[in-house]
């Protein structure tokens, strides 16, 4: 028999009154597992310091070796080992080794970063002080050799960049939406070729793609340099990734609006050019600039189509023209530094214009969770696969269709 | 053994001239479905079905997952075909005009068959005003007072008090019920014969699902409904008219049992029809 | 389709309808243009080859097969005496330079961004996405830019290492130098700016591979207590393997069609020589580059002829990458 037991009453004097909730609540604070305790980022800055005291000792005293560069790659190697050394043993095996790819790995990423860095201190400090409003506005022209004044500017390589990748652009771009429109709504029996070429094409080399234009426009119809071969060869360039671009940006359109649209008794055109289209926009319009992005840049088929001119040459059409990336290359293989430093001037507008399309493009694209930009864009055209749900109304060979109903199918017969 | 082949398989479409369907007037109609079979690639997945689906009516199809009920019904609108593996044998009869005689367009047929689908999808890239508009803009029908349409197609979907205000915000800003009624909306803006609906509130709160089932009660009043459904209660809820799909295993679907709901739900005949509705099996 | 059929109750055989599907003509207008535009591309690509077998037609008429063996190029007067052997040695030595390069950095930067590097640094700084826009930009940089900088900055760099290299190690082959050594304009350079170049890209590619392993997969090694590391070893290698050689592979095309940078850096020589740190060079692309507009029409078809030899090579290169990347994401 169990005793009788009081349950004792709460005691009166506490009271849970909302103040008191308040404080507790306040002294509760979110905790991460944090995987660099304080004594890891000691062993850390100590085997720094040590290793660099080590390098520094062979290099200045027992001067063993020198040089700048020997001195960095002796000290990192070094690192590297001492901080494995420590890992291993103060901890497991298991922590030194992850430590040791993990600093392995940083250092990649270091190296990455590097060049890039250098690089885009190298554009920007010695074009910058060059910089000045008349350089956009004026050309080569009139100025020699023995001129001494600063008044050659680039204003006829911008304008003939702007003029030739915008030439590509209108060339390029439609028939490459038209082909992804093609490859992915539409189908038929040539849609894999079609697919396998534009991949294919997609990696000619851009100095290939000057000799073809020179080949065929400027011998066979001897028509002569012009802005407007620059404008093809550059849109041979341009077509086949924005053709992928958008080809993989049509994928993403879900599949459900295409067929609200028919259910609506949409005209096929209708689907793609009032729901399809835009709801791909802001894809399309990355896939549109990354195009840009890469005709801007490139020197070498403009070598043999513009062949750069030192005066001002508005017309596309007719007669050399200048271009920002071509002068550059041009300029720097001149003796005098008042000629390469126009180069270095040419070079800096070039970056900045890339550099805008880039900020442009990752702001029209961005918030997706992979970042947005280019390298996005890129890396989907790249690990596209080969089932996805092609066409709607083709006549039945779209590749990969029947996987992509597999939904539908299997709802209904399994 | 003759062959009986169904709509004159070798007769060539001519080009041009309207089908009966295009003249058709707007009106409420009448589906009825005279031996239709379906295929996917070799595959039979439907057998002899034979429904009519009155007018003015809300007609449910029910039955366990996967034996053709969707498949049927996409075959009401000429949407089976767009799948390039799907064939299918039979008629279907709208207001006495065989949509799938070759001299009919089956853009004619889905103008006057809606469709309402599962997942609400209302288009992303145009504003609530365009989503509700867009049938008739893909159509071209034009000189309609687009105020009047929008107000009217809303108010039936039971959704004009929500959005009135924010006509001009985006499709997909809405939550999923009211995604779903204003593609309802967008369906009503065309005035169809007939409204299908696949599954229109699974993936839908129970609230929105409510709402939906009275907006369906509504329309129907206007337009003939004919809703797949696995919630049997719904069935009984919004339905005049049941019918049961089955398939055995490795067999095609059939209609087991056709009838008023009442009757389907209390007195069912069909042993199978009674173990399905008594939730037996799912 | 007629063959399929079913037998109806009465024991009749049914066939299934035979849909046309009809179009409005604006529907057909649509589909013709979209068909062509996807026609052309097909076609350019033809023309591309074509033209430039055409036009090449009068090297090899000069030449015959000593055009793939020959290694000058003397394209004027009498007895024209040229070759590709030069160029093409050249291309592959400076691709072979620039993947040893790039390769290591761009896998290691791709696992650092995706499995090491904290998603932000001292709670604001949001490193990976630093990071990933980084690389991004390096691979939007135009070539002419990297070739400046290579040569002002890097070769100069660059001369040092190269002698240390053949002071050092001028044992093997590669490092060894004759007569009097000059260290700049060499394979090493070049092929290590197009390394650089060609990094950012195999990085992205990477990591896009890597990301794309089943976190089922990883999950599961770690509760079983694997490592950082060796989830990295057994779990997203193996996974990715196909998708990595891909990259490595569109980096590789990109490499062997890198024209500006090496013309920069490189100084025109046709005598190859195993050597890489001493200066003299060649490359087709290069070679396009600074022959062009020289050499008359019999240069001038031999250009081409060079071109056709690597706009071959390029296209089978991606090709390769394509299948094995299908290949791979289908096994």
């Amino acid at each position: 028999m169990v005793d009788q037991m009081t349950v004792k009453a709460p005691p009166e004097d506490i009271e849970i009154t909302g103040e008191d909730q308040d404080v507790k609540e306040r002294k509760l604070k979110p905790l991460r597992p944090k995987e660099f305790q304080p004594v890891d980022f000691l062993i850390f800055g100590l085997s720094v310091l040590s290793t660099y005291c080590i390098t520094w000792i062979t290099f200045k005293q027992l001067t063993l070796l020198s040089g700048a560069l020997g001195f960095v790659v002796v000290w990192a190697v070094l690192f590297i080992f001492c901080y494995w050394l420590v890992n291993r043993q103060l901890f497991t095996k298991q922590v030194a080794i992850d430590r040791f790819i993990a600093s392995i790995v940083s250092l990649g990423a270091f190296l990455m970063v590097l060049p890039l860095i250098l690089l885009t201190i190298f554009v920007i400090t010695r074009g910058w002080a060059l910089l000045s409003p008349h350089v956009f506005t004026s050309t080569q022209q009139g100025v020699s050799i023995l001129s001494k004044s600063q008044t050659a500017g680039v204003a006829h390589a911008i304008v003939g960049t702007l003029e030739q990748v915008g030439l590509a652009a209108l060339i390029g771009v439609p028939a490459a939406i038209l082909t992804a429109i093609f490859i992915n709504e539409i189908g038929g029996r040539f849609t894999r070729v079609t697919r396998v070429v534009v991949t294919a094409m997609s990696g000619t080399p851009a100095i290939v793609a000057g000799i073809f234009i020179y080949a065929i426009w400027i011998q066979a119809f001897h028509q002569g340099y012009s802005g407007f071969a620059g404008g093809l060869a550059l849109a041979v360039l341009l077509l086949p990734t924005v053709t992928r671009g958008t080809e993989e940006v049509l994928k993403v359109v879900h599949q459900d609006l295409r067929e609200a649209s028919i259910a609506l008794a949409a005209p096929e055109w209708r689907t793609v050019w009032s729901v399809v289209l835009p709801t791909a926009r802001s894809g399309l319009v990355t896939a549109i600039l990354l195009g840009i992005a890469v005709s801007i840049g490139e020197t070498a088929p403009l070598l043999m189509t513009v062949f750069g001119n030192k005066v001002m040459n508005a017309n596309p059409f007719s007669g050399p023209q200048a271009a920002l990336p071509l002068m550059a290359f041009q300029q720097i293989k001149l003796p005098l530094q008042s000629e390469i430093n126009l180069g270095y001037t040419a070079a800096l507008v070039l970056f900045i214009l890339v550099f805008t399309i880039f900020i442009l493009a990752r702001l029209l694209s961005g918030g997706r969770k992979r970042g947005g930009g280019f390298s996005a864009l890129r890396s989907r055209i790249f690990t596209a696969s080969v089932g996805s749900p092609a066409s709607l109304m083709n006549e039945g060979n779209a590749d990969g269709a029947e996987e992509a109903f597999d939904n539908i199918i299997s709802r209904e017969t399994e | 053994m003759t062959v009986v082949e169904n709509n004159a398989i070798k007769k060539k479409r001519s080009v041009g001239g309207a089908g009966r369907l295009d003249a058709m007037e707007p009106t409420a109609g009448e589906i009825n479905a005279r031996g239709v079979y379906a295929w996917f690639g070799k595959r039979l997945v439907l057998e002899n079905v034979d429904l009519l689906m009155e007018k003015r009516k809300v007609t449910a199809l029910i039955g366990p997952s996967g034996c053709g009920k969707s498949t049927f019904l996409r075959i009401l609108n000429r949407m089976h075909e767009t799948i390039p593996i799907a064939q299918l044998a039979g008629e279907v009869e709208l207001n006495g005009v065989n949509i799938y005689d070759p001299k009919e367009r089956a853009a004619a047929a889905r103008r006057h068959i809606g469709m309402v689908f599962q997942r609400p999808n209302p288009f992303p890239a145009m504003t609530i005003e365009e989503n509700v508009l867009s049938g008739l803009r893909f159509n071209k029908i034009k000189g309609i007072d687009t105020e009047t349409v929008i107000e009217e197609s809303l108010t039936k979907a039971g959704l004009w008090n929500e959005v009135k205000n924010r006509l001009k915000e985006p499709g997909g800003g809405l939550s999923g019920g009211q995604q779903q009624r204003l593609c309802i909306a967008r369906g009503l803006a065309l005035r169809p014969s007939v409204l299908l609906m696949d599954e229109p509130c699974s993936a839908l709160d129970p609230t929105s699902t409510r709402r939906i089932e009275q907006t369906i009660q509504e329309i129907s009043e206007d337009v003939t409904v004919v809703i797949v459904t696995h919630n049997m209660q719904q069935a009984v809820r919004v339905s005049d008219y049941c019918a049961f799909f089955l398939a055995a295993e490795n067999e095609p679907g059939r209609i087991i049992e056709a009838g008023e709901t009442t009757q389907i739900f209390d007195h069912p005949v069909d042993p199978r029809t009674n173990d399905y509705v008594n939730g037996r099996f799912g | 389709m007629s063959a399929l059929g079913e037998l109806d109750p009465q024991g009749l055989l049914v066939s299934p309808i035979d849909l046309k599907t009809t179009r409005s003509s604006s529907d057909r207008i649509f589909r013709g243009v979209s068909r062509t535009a996807g026609l052309t591309t097909l076609v350019i690509l033809f023309l591309i080859g074509l033209f430039l077998a055409l036009q090449s037609k009068l090297a090899f008429q000069t030449m015959g097969w000593a055009f793939f063996t020959n290694t000058g190029w003397q394209t004027t007067g009498a007895h024209p005496q040229f070759g590709v052997l030069s160029a093409l040695y050249g291309t592959f030595i400076i691709a072979v330079i620039a993947m040893l390069v790039a390769v290591p950095v761009a896998i290691a930067c791709a696992l650092f961004i995706n499995e090491f590097a904290p998603r932000q640094i001292l709670n604001f700084f949001p490193l990976k996405n630093f990071l990933i826009a980084m690389v991004d930009l390096m691979a939007a940089v135009p070539s002419i830019i990297f070739g400046m900088w290579g040569f002002f900055v890097l070769q100069p760099k660059m001369t040092g290492l190269s002698r240390w290299l053949s002071d050092y190690f001028g044992f093997l082959p590669f490092f060894k130098v004759s007569g009097t050594p000059v260290y700049t304009s060499s394979f090493l350079i070049a092929g290590t700016l197009v390394g650089i170049m060609v990094m950012p890209i195999v990085t992205s590619l990477s990591r896009e591979v890597f990301s794309l392993t089943p976190v089922a997969e990883r999950e599961g090694a770690m509760s079983l207590g694997a490592s950082r590391a060796r989830v990295i070893r057994d779990v997203i290698f193996p996974f990715s393997k196909g998708g990595m050689v891909g990259a490595v592979m569109l980096g590789l095309g990109r490499a062997l069609g890198e024209a500006i940078a090496v013309t920069i850096i490189i100084s025109l020589s046709f005598a190859p020589s195993i050597n890489i740190t001493q200066a003299g060079g060649n490359s087709i692309a290069a070679l396009i580059a600074f022959r062009f507009g020289s050499g008359g029409p019999v240069g001038l078809s031999g250009l081409l002829a060079a071109g056709l030899v690597l706009f071959v090579i390029t296209l089978a290169i991606n090709l390769i990458a394509a299948r094995i990347v299908r290949s791979s994401a289908n096994g």
